[in-house]
């Protein structure tokens, strides 16, 4: 099958029917190699096992930016190719993105009330990463309360668009202001400061993350391409009637 | 294992709420696929088709 013919949403659902359950299967024994790793981790000799929130922290951090750059990606496909596809890849990511981002949130604010001394401050970081929050509840917002879903996509698009200026602001907050969040330990010049006892838990739960958002992203696709046969199934029917 | 420590609570908190939210999308997203499945069903029993597969 050449890459085009995904374009074509009834190819794009044979596609994630076959593809599906190899994923979720795949996706659920990563999982269970990651909880190993990560209930059998070693405890850090500052943070003590506190450093367990990590391995949920981190992947749900770099998910809640990667989801948004692929819905810009998706945006670009609505506003410019009008691809019929990336509409829904877009819509489909949205609740998607949220909900992680509300666990890189919560996760990072049970984190820093042991280790900072509070719950929340109101630095670049934590900051920028609500910023991302409130914007997926906007493209949310925008989705479902638009009674034209054309207008409603193209708005939701334009959204995107402009809230992916967030993303460096976000990656770099922490190295262009003073912020109490600590700067990057992994993707730095000269390599991780993290060690690799810590670092390889790491490493799987943020794959098993990964591996998470496609088979439910692929699954929300596939809802999405099955709830606008049903619309406008229904508007030929009472077009009919 | 390794025990816990003090912390305890706050670790335990997190991974319930990670385990909450990502519960929740997998059933969300579940019980969506039935939705949509049903209902396309049912317009399908009544006889409505896609334009696709009248024309075929």
């Amino acid at each position: 099958m050449a890459l085009i013919d995904l374009a074509n949403p009834t190819r794009f659902l044979s596609l994630t029917d076959r593809v599906l359950p190899w994923l979720a299967t795949a996706t659920a024994l990563v999982v269970i190699i990651g909880a190993y790793m990560t209930a059998t981790a070693p405890d850090d000799y500052q943070m003590g096992a506190t450093v367990k929130i990590m391995f949920l922290h981190v992947p749900t951090a770099w998910l809640a930016m990667f989801c948004w750059a692929l819905m810009s990606v998706a945006a670009l496909g609505t506003l410019v190719w009008r691809h019929p596809l990336a509409d829904v890849a877009a819509k489909a990511a949205a609740p998607i993105g949220a909900a992680l981002t509300l666990v890189c949130l919560i996760t990072g604010s049970l984190w820093g009330r042991p280790m900072w001394g509070t719950y929340w401050v109101w630095d670049a970081r934590l900051t920028s990463v609500l910023v991302l929050f409130l914007l997926y509840l906007g493209v949310l917002a925008l989705y479902w309360t638009a009674e034209d879903p054309n207008r409603g996509a193209r708005a939701a698009a334009i959204l995107v668009l402009v809230g992916a200026i967030n993303l460096p602001i976000i990656k770099f907050s922490v190295d262009w202001w003073n912020t109490l969040h600590q700067p990057a330990s992994l993707m730095r010049l000269g390599g991780s400061a993290i060690a690799p006892t810590i670092l390889h838990p790491l490493l799987v739960m943020a794959f098993a993350f990964f591996l998470l958002f496609f088979t439910l992203h692929l699954a929300a696709m596939r809802n999405e391409i099955l709830r606008r046969r049903v619309r406008s199934m229904r508007m030929m029917k009472a077009q009919r009637a | 294992m390794n025990s816990l420590g003090p912390h305890a609570n706050f670790i335990v908190v997190a991974y319930l709420v990670a385990i909450v939210v990502v519960a929740s999308l997998i059933a969300w997203v579940w019980l969506d696929y039935q939705a949509q499945r049903r209902a396309l069903g049912e317009l399908e029993k009544r006889g409505v088709k896609r334009r696709s597969r009248r024309k075929a």
